[in-house]
């Protein structure tokens, strides 16, 4: 079997079927150890990209580099990853413990030393004493804790995950991210995780490539693709942004009403967009004079959701806005039709393209 | 659901009472008629065993069963890549292929067997051709006899096999398969350890019921077999139209009517058995 390093690089990596192209020269370079998720709205080309680097697509374009070999044409046994799929493929005619050793069996690895490995594998994925039970006697949950087991029984150094949480609830989703993360550092595995639930992403990720129409729209760690968006697709696909129509006045940035705003970018076509995130609005009672990055407006729904307060508020030219507020001690709630005044600071916002 | 329950047992009725009317009520008086004729059921016993262990019985249901198998082996060994090709494929190979199999299957069995003994006989087909190619000097005896008998009803049969093996194969999961060669596992392999397991149950499921069809089998061996191809069904007939020892011919009836209801009720538990999950 070989052995190969951690490391996981795409070039300029192509697939096309027919006249579509799905994937359209993506770029990766991943180093040993790193957490990676590739995110994006399903079509995006993620799926197709995990399948290249797992051997089950091969690349019309472009070369898929294993721990710095290339491998863009080496069938997924001659790749030696672990993996996960999304509906976990746990085989029904084999029981726990057959299905963990499966990626030993079918390379004659020796009988005692596979034993050993799956009751170690069982272990760090608390599965221990479930060996002989079958899929059909386990919870969800414990079948992707045996999908986990399975993709690291034979210490893979790259593992490659296919949205493993996706049928999952929410509360065992947030239990597992939290258990995947830990043995992923403990194993020091390289994780290529693809996933459409962007919350997801930004709790696990070293870093994180946001995929759109076959491309990577922006790639970094998670803050920095949070705050800092290159583009209203990015902002507003990473949770909630508030994207508010500007136009260039001279040497100003003028959005809804005339109000004048500053932010970090800068605005290269006439008109474009400022994004700001919700929790980053501060909101006060009543009107206040006009300054950079203020914006009059009315509450026109307010949403009491335990520990933030979430107000749609209009502005001037049918802007509408989304602002979070934390309920901390002695936080004052608007109403519907109070007048208040929005701001934020310069770099909390960015200009971007329209 | 009573309603339900009702509504079942009414839709199951028209075919319920056919099937009472004109086969259970006459096999039934078939049978207990023409023992009675015999007498006692001490009579009837040692009469049972006179014809059960005669030699002409031992070497028709010997020829019965070693064709069944013979049939259902090459059925199986035929009808398993057929399954398997019909399970993968799309658009018009998918329906070229279902044509193949199906159009036969709705083919008088009569008309089915008359063609291949067009193609079968001294003077036919394949023995024209061969002699034409200078492959053989003599017509091959492929007709009236073992050879014929199996050809025949391997092709009657396979229809059976194919479709019982493709609804066992379409009900694999093809991401279980991907997966396993993701996981290290040679095409032989996953073959081997994946997809054979999984499609056991239809293979015995395929079998049982070849088997069941192949030892009731009358038209083909009586048209293409010789004389030491008698199977049961064949014996049956004659007892009942030739020597017209009815007592006899109800001992075979039972005997064949036993042994494929005990086949049935196995195969009836892996029929309906889905691919494990």
């Amino acid at each position: 079997m070989a052995s190969v390093g951690g490391s996981v690089d795409l070039e300029q990596v192509t697939k096309r079927y027919g006249a579509e192209t799905v994937v359209a020269g993506v770029s990766l370079a991943i180093p040993e150890g790193q957490f990676f998720t590739l995110l994006g709205p399903s079509g995006s080309g993620k799926t197709t990209t995990l399948s290249m680097l797992a051997g089950f697509v091969v690349p019309d374009e472009g070369r898929v580099m294993l721990g710095g070999r290339d491998m863009t044409r080496v069938p997924p046994r001659g790749r030696g990853l672990g993996m996960v799929f999304q509906n976990y493929a746990i085989f029904p005619h084999l029981n726990v413990a057959e299905n963990v050793a499966f990626p030993l069996t079918v390379k004659g690895a020796p009988k005692a030393g596979i034993a050993a490995r799956v009751a170690e594998a069982l272990e760090m994925v608390k599965l221990t004493g479930f060996g002989t039970r079958y899929a059909r006697q386990l919870s969800g949950g414990q079948q992707q804790r045996v999908a986990l087991a399975r993709a690291i029984v034979g210490h893979p150094k790259v593992v490659l995950m296919d949205e493993p949480l996706g049928a999952l609830d929410k509360n065992l989703r947030y239990h597992m991210q939290v258990e995947i993360k830990e043995i992923q550092q403990r194993l020091g595995m390289t994780v290529i995780y693809v996933t459409h639930d962007q919350e997801e992403a930004l709790t696990m990720s070293d870093r994180i490539a946001i995929m759109n129409h076959g491309r990577i729209a922006q790639m970094g760690p998670p803050r920095e693709v949070y705050e800092n968006p290159d583009s209203s697709f990015v902002a507003s696909f990473l949770g909630e942004a508030n994207l508010l129509k500007v136009r260039r006045d001279g040497e100003a940035v003028r959005g809804p009403g005339g109000a004048p705003f500053v932010a970090r970018g800068a605005l290269t076509t006439p008109e474009g967009l400022v994004f700001v995130r919700p929790e980053k609005v501060n909101v006060a009672a009543g009107t206040a004079a006009v300054a950079p990055n203020h914006l009059p407006g009315q509450i026109q729904h307010a949403s009491f959701l335990g520990n933030i307060v979430r107000y749609a508020v209009t502005a001037a030219e049918g802007a509408r806005l989304l602002c979070d507020v934390a309920n901390g001690a002695g936080t004052q709630i608007h109403r519907p039709g109070d007048a208040v005044t929005l701001s934020w600071r310069a770099e909390d916002s960015r200009l971007l393209a329209g | 659901m009573p309603l339900g329950r009702l509504a079942a047992w009414l839709m199951i009725a028209p075919a319920l009472i056919l099937l009472i009317g004109v086969f259970l009520l006459p096999i039934g008086w078939f049978l207990i008629g023409s023992l009675a004729e015999l007498g006692t059921l001490t009579e009837i016993w040692e009469e049972a065993q006179d014809v059960l262990f005669s030699g002409t019985v031992a070497r028709v249901l010997l020829n019965t069963n070693g064709i069944g198998a013979v049939v259902t082996l090459l059925v199986l060994v035929i009808g398993y890549p057929v399954s398997y090709a019909l399970s993968r494929a799309k658009g018009f190979a998918f329906t070229a292929i279902l044509l193949c199999i199906v159009l036969p299957y709705f083919t008088s069995t009569i008309v089915r067997t008359y063609a291949w003994m067009v193609l079968l006989g001294r003077t036919g087909l394949i023995n024209q051709i061969l002699l034409g190619l200078g492959l053989v000097d003599a017509p091959l005896e492929l007709m009236y006899n073992r050879t014929g008998v199996i050809i025949g009803m391997t092709y009657v049969l396979l229809p059976y096999m194919v479709l019982t093996l493709y609804a066992a194969m379409k009900a694999v999961d093809p991401r279980l398969l991907q997966a396993a060669e993701g996981m290290g596992a040679s095409p032989a392999t996953v073959f081997l350890k994946v997809f054979m397991p999984l499609t056991l149950h239809g293979v015995i499921a395929g079998v049982l019921i070849t088997f069941i069809l192949a030892i009731g089998f009358f038209i083909t061996p009586a048209l293409m077999g010789g004389p030491g191809d008698m199977m049961i069904a064949m014996l049956i007939e004659r007892e009942v139209e030739l020597t017209q020892n009815w007592a006899s011919a109800a001992m075979m009836t039972i005997v064949l009517l036993a042994v494929t209801l005990i086949l049935y009720g196995v195969y009836s538990r892996f029929a309906d058995k889905e691919a494990p999950r």
